[in-house]
């Protein structure tokens, strides 16, 4: 593979695409074929064919459009029309109006049972408005399993430059200058760990692609490994160059079958095509992806954990220092990136830092992928600039809370986050805003909780979730995260009196401080946060043995109300 | 968690070699060369063919291996998502993830162990649904989601999930 044939595998696709007058992109995410996008992919591909008009329009499946909850989702190009619900039994109209004509269906179109839809262009859409994709700029509008259809967008032309016209610590400091944190939760600068790993001077070093995403509620990962597998492996291809590294590895969940399937047969046409293996480029790199399966354990995602996952070994954490950077997998230099990190940065690499830099906010730059979810009305994935506020993102994107009722918190960061209560909405959301509020940004996973919630319940219901995922190895998360459950069955129970609050305040920042890894460090994290912010909530349970929310079954005093 | 071990046979049984789920698991082991760190990836295969993970094939796979049983007991048990015991004829699965947990999956679990009598990690008496719970499908959009065998049904409540398990399962309770 060299450049002429990259540029002539590109130049017949988009050749290919323009001599259809449409193109129509029917949503294959794992949202969308659950509400059964794939019989509508076929019978919309069924009724092209048997019309006779094949060589009008073009039928495509595609990643992730965002709002899983209207699916499946139908794109039409070049007009951008989004519509929404779209079973078998519509696709004939659609064919008539929308493929052989230029009308528009409104009672298709997305959101249109608002009645604050009603756009024949989705991108006028206020959900698409206030979203600026790079992540996410592919999924939706190329086909995933098609190499050539991501190469005609430009795919793996980041990765030329790098090896053609870069130097590994040219690409690190392209990097650096992006100002990209990792994506997975805590926010590292990318580059500071690209150069560690760089300035090693091991021979054997390793880079591994974090897909583990196992806090419940986010799916961003998923959806970029299923929507547009390639921009990872060039992403991953990238980094090894940067770094030295001629292996690289997709840690993956196993909870995730069709991201598996799909980025598997990504690996195999890079292979195929040259853009993986033996002198990509016919430059002297070489560089392979394996793709490494889950087995169901949260604390994998931990970068120690996970690197003893891929090892065929138990899933539990060593002791850091020695950070992964100096001894990683099978003891050499490693650096474990987050899909979402990966995904940006070919980006960064075609369009440069500085332009990256310009998105976001100083400290947090460029752009965040949630999976907003819960009590709001447009659930589903989002690309927003880092810094955009709660409200905004929750009211303006997420189009608010349905039924009328009110809006009581938002949790970020999954067990190892808190929750916001409604005074901060307007802070913008950044690492460092949502840290001194007492959450994480986490990987992206942002809940929306209405007034039928119950604080303290979500708080239990997290406190249970670590409490079942601690590996056990050390004693604090072991035994703490035990004793805290019980401390919040016995409040949600109507069961504690104000002697058991004070043990577990004194309990949980002890959890916090001691424990070997990051699930029990940030174990108490939601526990804290309601503590903090819903602090009438948990005195009510205990003094008056009532559960404001009406959610907690008291088994003695008044019982709940309703 | 423990297991019952009621007689040596079960770990020790040596599995028949004309089977052709063991040459599918000997083929898988020699994919990887017999690397140890492909375990992982082998215990897949096996719960993959049998639906879970049998005791004497554990120590088969330790054997080919050459990995201590300890350790393919060890990792066996460590990840979730292998069983140790056999599952139902068909499988459900709530998800009871954050959005899930928020929308209401706990009652749609209660209706469940109600009206099947089974409890999660368990199989009915008869063997046809064994039922599990998860923690996140990624499918959060379409919350409450629950994955019966292969498919993914979104939206559930108490009230429509009965019908459907019983119409999967052909029973007229």
């Amino acid at each position: 593979m060299n450049i002429t044939e990259l540029n002539q595998i590109a130049e017949t696709v988009r050749q290919k695409k323009s001599e259809f007058k449409k193109c129509v992109y029917v949503c294959t995410g794992a949202g969308c074929i659950s509400s059964g996008s794939l019989e509508t992919l076929d019978a919309m591909k069924k009724a092209v064919k048997e019309s006779g008009h094949e060589k009008d329009a073009d039928i495509r499946p595609a990643g992730c459009m965002g709002p899983c909850v209207q699916g499946p989702l139908v794109k039409i190009i070049p007009e951008d029309k989004m519509y929404q619900k779209v079973v078998p039994e519509n696709v004939k109209t659609i064919l008539d109006k929308s493929l052989l004509a230029d009308e528009v269906i409104s009672s298709l179109l997305l959101f249109s049972e608002k009645g604050e839809g009603g756009f024949s262009k989705a991108a006028d859409n206020p959900y698409y408005r206030k979203q600026n994709k790079i992540v996410l700029e592919n999924c939706g509008s190329i086909n995933p399993e098609s190499i050539e259809d991501y190469i005609s967008i430009g795919g793996y032309s980041a990765l030329y430059k790098v090896l053609t016209s870069m130097s590994s610590e040219d690409v690190i400091s392209e990097i650096k200058e992006s100002g990209i944190r990792g994506r997975g939760g805590a926010g590292y600068p990318t580059a500071m760990k690209w150069k560690f790993v760089h300035d090693h001077a091991s021979a054997e070093k390793y880079v591994i692609c974090n897909g583990d995403e196992g806090d419940p509620g986010a799916f961003m990962d998923r959806s970029v490994l299923e929507g547009d597998p390639h921009r990872v492996i060039e992403g991953l291809a990238i980094a090894g160059y940067a770094m030295g590294a001629k292996q690289g590895y997709l840690y993956v969940r196993a909870e995730y079958p069709l991201a598996i399937k799909r980025f598997d047969t990504a690996i195999k046409q890079a292979r195929k095509l040259g853009l993986l293996g033996e002198k990509i480029f016919e430059t002297d790199f070489s560089f392979n992806v394996d793709i490494r399966v889950g087995a169901g354990a949260f604390v994998c995602g931990e970068e120690t954990a996970l690197m003893a996952s891929i090892e065929g070994k138990r899933g539990v954490p060593s002791p850091r220092p020695p950070y992964p950077a100096e001894s990683g997998l099978w003891g050499k230099p490693t650096a474990i990136n987050n899909v979402e990190t990966l995904a940006n940065i070919a980006p960064i690499i075609q369009r440069g830092g500085k332009w990256f830099s310009a998105i976001g906010s100083r400290k947090s730059t460029g752009t965040k992928v949630f999976a907003l979810t819960g009590t709001v009305n447009h659930t589903g994935l989002i690309e927003v600039p880092m810094g955009m506020t709660m409200r905004e993102i929750i009211f303006d994107i997420g189009g608010g809370i349905p039924g009328g009722k009110k809006f009581k918190a938002a949790q970020t960061g999954g067990p190892s986050g808190g929750c916001i209560p409604e005074q901060y909405l307007d802070t913008p959301v950044d690492y460092d805003s949502l840290t001194g509020l007492g959450s994480i940004m986490g990987s992206g996973g942002l809940i929306v909780m209405d007034e039928t919630s119950c604080m303290v319940d979500v708080a239990r219901f997290f406190m249970e979730f670590c409490m079942d995922e601690s590996c056990g190895k050390c004693v604090p998360c072991r035994v703490g995260t035990k004793h805290m459950y019980d401390f919040l069955t016995r409040i949600c129970e109507g069961e504690a009196a104000m002697s058991d609050l004070e043990q577990l305040k004194q309990l949980a920042p002890f959890v916090r401080d001691t424990s070997l890894c990051g699930l029990g460090v940030t174990a108490p994290n939601p526990l804290l946060s309601t503590l903090r912010y819903f602090h009438d909530e948990y005195i009510a349970h205990i003094t008056q043995k009532r559960c404001p929310a009406g959610v907690c079954k008291m088994t003695s005093g008044v019982g709940h109300v309703h | 968690m423990s297991h019952a071990f009621n007689t040596l046979d079960q770990v020790t049984a040596v599995p028949p070699k004309d089977d052709s789920r063991i040459r599918r698991i000997t083929t898988e082991i020699n994919r990887h060369h017999k690397r140890p760190d492909a375990l992982i990836e082998v215990l897949h295969v096996v719960q993959d063919l049998y639906g879970y993970i049998p005791l004497n094939l554990m120590t088969f796979v330790s054997r080919e291996m050459k990995v201590p049983p300890s350790r393919v007991y060890g990792v066996a048990t460590f990840y979730h998502f292998f069983s140790l015991r056999p599952k139902g004829e068909h499988n459900c699965i709530i998800c009871m993830g954050t959005a899930c947990f928020v929308k209401g999956a706990r009652n749609v679990l209660e209706k469940i162990e109600t009206d099947f009598q089974v409890q999660p990690g368990e199989t009915t008496q008869d063997g046809k649904l064994g039922l599990q719970t998860a923690r996140c499908f990624g499918c959060c959009g379409m919350a409450p989601v629950v994955v019966l065998d292969t498919d993914i049904l979104a939206k559930v409540t108490p009230e429509n999930i009965v019908g459907t398990l019983q119409e999967k399962i052909g029973n007229n309770k």
